[in-house]
């Protein structure tokens, strides 16, 4: 038990309200609560539904970080309601804090949104173990520590849809699958019981799949359970190459353009890239580079100062590289 | 003080798209008194896309510039936030387990290098901030921003995984509330802009594959700091400065609206708080002109 004495400070909050049935836009309703160094988000929801309106809605059921229902949005941050302390809140963002759900633009009912995208999107990834079962086995179907390590935690996932949420790529594209989805494919993927032969080739088409994610790790940071989405999308990208699924497209070449560069000048030969990755669609880019060009921001091929004792970075490549494309 | 001294890891980037970032760092450090000795050896950290194909030749690669580093017994200071973070991660993997450690250095010493794991790993701008200190840059501003308002614009691999961050920086940031170009702005003289996009993507990575998503985010950011009275705005990254500077008319289609607002390196704008010229920060580089400092 935490022998710390408990703190209360004043803060505002500004609540998301709408009711799909009755409103025809949101609003946001003020409350002042005294605060204790306590709490977590959840119970400040609970004091507004029971000490202000009862009409208040939110999803909540486990409390114990394990259901995933209660993921709201605070101050614009993805987070776990039940498992999220206001101190840390507080530190974060200071007294003025801002209860939205995950996606306003999804709400139902003030902090309930219908979050159909993301379970279709999960569908979309066959999140299910594909074996060929033998009804009477001799024996119980083992899998080693080691195999098993490979899940690397996507197991963990509860779907609250915090990540999914937080990922802007969700917000602008409505094909990708988002990086929950991505977790999904990653846990059956990884496990080597599995013999599914599409889960991964869906994931690597293009639009939905892990080569549109902007790599901008807003996934990993709001995960309440530490599953880091982005270390998986980043596997499945490595998993494409190694079980030669990877299609030659610009985001392949792109990725194997830098392996290219490296091997001819250690750094990168950022105008070969581009035309190594684009192909003849590298004309569309003609507008922008003439003006860079302009500027002095593009270095000619012939001129690229390469890096010092090249001859080390090609022997580490020759011997270091594990992939072919 | 005891004069500071970094193994200065360029990046590609400094030396090709954007020479004026190399120009006002190295301006920057001249006027700070900070030495940098430049790890010409070096090779690309592969930018999160070398280890999208093989992630074990990117850890020997970024391996060996850090040994390199260590060779020196310095500090390795970087200027891009990609190279950070593709860095730091290396580091932070090989000093986390010493199988792939071993690994690793079975391959460096083909070449007659070993990782130790001795030397940190830092942005430039956390080196300015803890290690030198926003007081002293105060202290030394001759021409202070004072009426301008500068939008930070901090970059993704900067701040995020927090984790990572946490491990190479004394002065924590929180990634949803960041503060530290913020409090550098000010330590300059100038007005701090706070808008919703400052520590969101700008789309860099995926503007090949993905130009329309990378179009949007580049489009909103700039307009979410235009629209809170933003004169300019700046960054630690030279991958977001490529992308808010030359990539204007693509995001204003994006997102149906003209946007377009000068964007600063830090290095540039500390340098013009220090007295740097415009030639001796390159000013003249960039694609959306800066012609009224
Ligand atoms: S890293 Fe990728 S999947 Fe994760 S939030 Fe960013 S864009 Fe979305
Ligand atoms: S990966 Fe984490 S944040 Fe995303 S749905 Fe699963 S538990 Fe929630
Ligand atoms: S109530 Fe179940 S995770 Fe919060």
């Amino acid at each position: 038990m935490s022998t710390d004495k408990i703190s209360t400070q004043k803060v505002n909050f500004k609540v998301f309200r709408f009711n799909a049935d009755e409103d025809y836009l949101p609003y946001y309703e003020n409350y002042t609560m005294d605060i204790t160094s306590e709490e977590v988000v959840l119970d400040v929801l609970n004091r507004i539904k029971w000490d202000y309106d009862g009409s208040f809605s939110y999803r909540r059921s486990c409390r114990h970080g394990i259901c995933g229902a209660c993921a709201i949005k605070v101050n614009g941050r993805s987070t776990l309601a039940c498992k999220e302390s206001m101190s840390t809140m507080i530190e974060y963002f200071g007294n003025e804090i801002t209860l939205e759900p995950l996606s306003t633009k999804r709400a139902i009912k003030d902090m309930i949104i219908d979050k159909g995208d993301f379970w279709e999107k999960h569908a979309a990834v066959t999140p299910y173990l594909v074996a060929d079962i033998d009804e009477s086995p001799a024996c119980e179907n083992l899998v080693s520590p080691h195999d098993s390590e490979e899940l690397d935690e996507a197991d963990l996932c509860i779907q609250c849809g915090a990540c999914h949420y937080a990922c802007p790529v969700v917000e602008i594209n409505s094909d990708f699958f988002g990086p929950a989805a991505f977790v999904a494919a990653y846990r059956f993927e990884s496990d080597v019981r599995d013999s599914d032969k599409q889960r991964l080739i869906n994931v690597n088409e293009e639009k939905q799949g892990v080569w549109d994610c902007v790599k901008c790790i807003e996934c990993t940071e709001v995960c309440p359970k530490g599953i880091n989405p982005f270390s998986k999308i980043t596997k499945l990208h490595q998993m494409a190459f190694k079980k030669g699924v990877a299609k030659s497209n610009v985001a392949t070449r792109h990725a194997v353009g830098f392996l290219h560069s490296i091997k001819r000048n250690g750094v990168l030969d950022e105008g070969g890239l581009v035309l190594y990755s684009e192909g003849v669609h590298i004309v569309k880019h003609i507008p922008v580079a003439l003006q860079m060009f302009r500027k002095g921001k593009i270095v000619l091929p012939w001129n690229i100062v390469k890096s010092d004792n090249l001859d080390e970075i090609q022997k580490l490549i020759k011997s270091s590289s594990t992939v072919k494309f | 003080m005891k004069k500071l001294k970094y193994a200065l890891f360029t990046g590609c980037t400094a030396k090709q798209s954007t020479p004026e970032q190399m120009m006002s760092t190295m301006a920057v450090a001249k006027k700070l008194n900070i030495e940098l000795i430049e790890l010409t050896e070096a090779s690309c950290c592969g930018a999160s896309h070398l280890q999208d194909y093989d992630d074990f030749l990117s850890l020997v690669l970024n391996a060996r510039n850090i040994a390199y580093a260590e060779k020196h017994g310095l500090t390795m200071v970087t200027i891009c936030n990609t190279c950070q973070l593709n860095t730091a991660m290396t580091k932070h993997r090989l000093d986390k387990n010493p199988e792939l450690k071993a690994k690793v250095n079975d391959k460096l010493a083909e070449v007659g290098l070993e990782y130790k794991g001795t030397s940190n790993v830092i942005h430039f701008l956390y080196a300015i901030i803890d290690d030198f200190g926003l007081d002293k840059i105060k202290e030394m501003v001759v021409k202070p921003l004072s009426q301008f308002n500068i939008a930070p614009f901090y970059g993704c691999h900067n701040i995020r995984p927090s984790e990572l961050h946490d491990e190479s920086h004394k002065q924590k940031e929180n990634p949803y509330n960041p503060t530290s170009l913020d409090d550098l702005i000010i330590a300059c003289g100038g007005k701090n802009v706070d808008y919703e996009e400052k520590n969101k993507c700008c789309g860099f990575h995926v503007e090949l594959q993905a130009p329309h998503t990378a179009a949007v985010l580049t489009g909103t950011a700039i307009a979410g700091a235009t629209d809170n009275n933003a004169d300019m705005m700046v960054t630690p990254c030279p991958l977001c400065h490529l992308k808010l500077d030359t990539q204007t008319k693509s995001a204003s289609e994006a997102i149906g609206r003209e946007v377009s607002l000068p964007v600063l390196h830090m290095q540039q704008m500390i340098g013009l708080a220090l007295g740097c010229s415009a030639a001796e920060l390159g000013l003249k580089h960039h694609v959306t002109e800066i012609n009224f400092i």
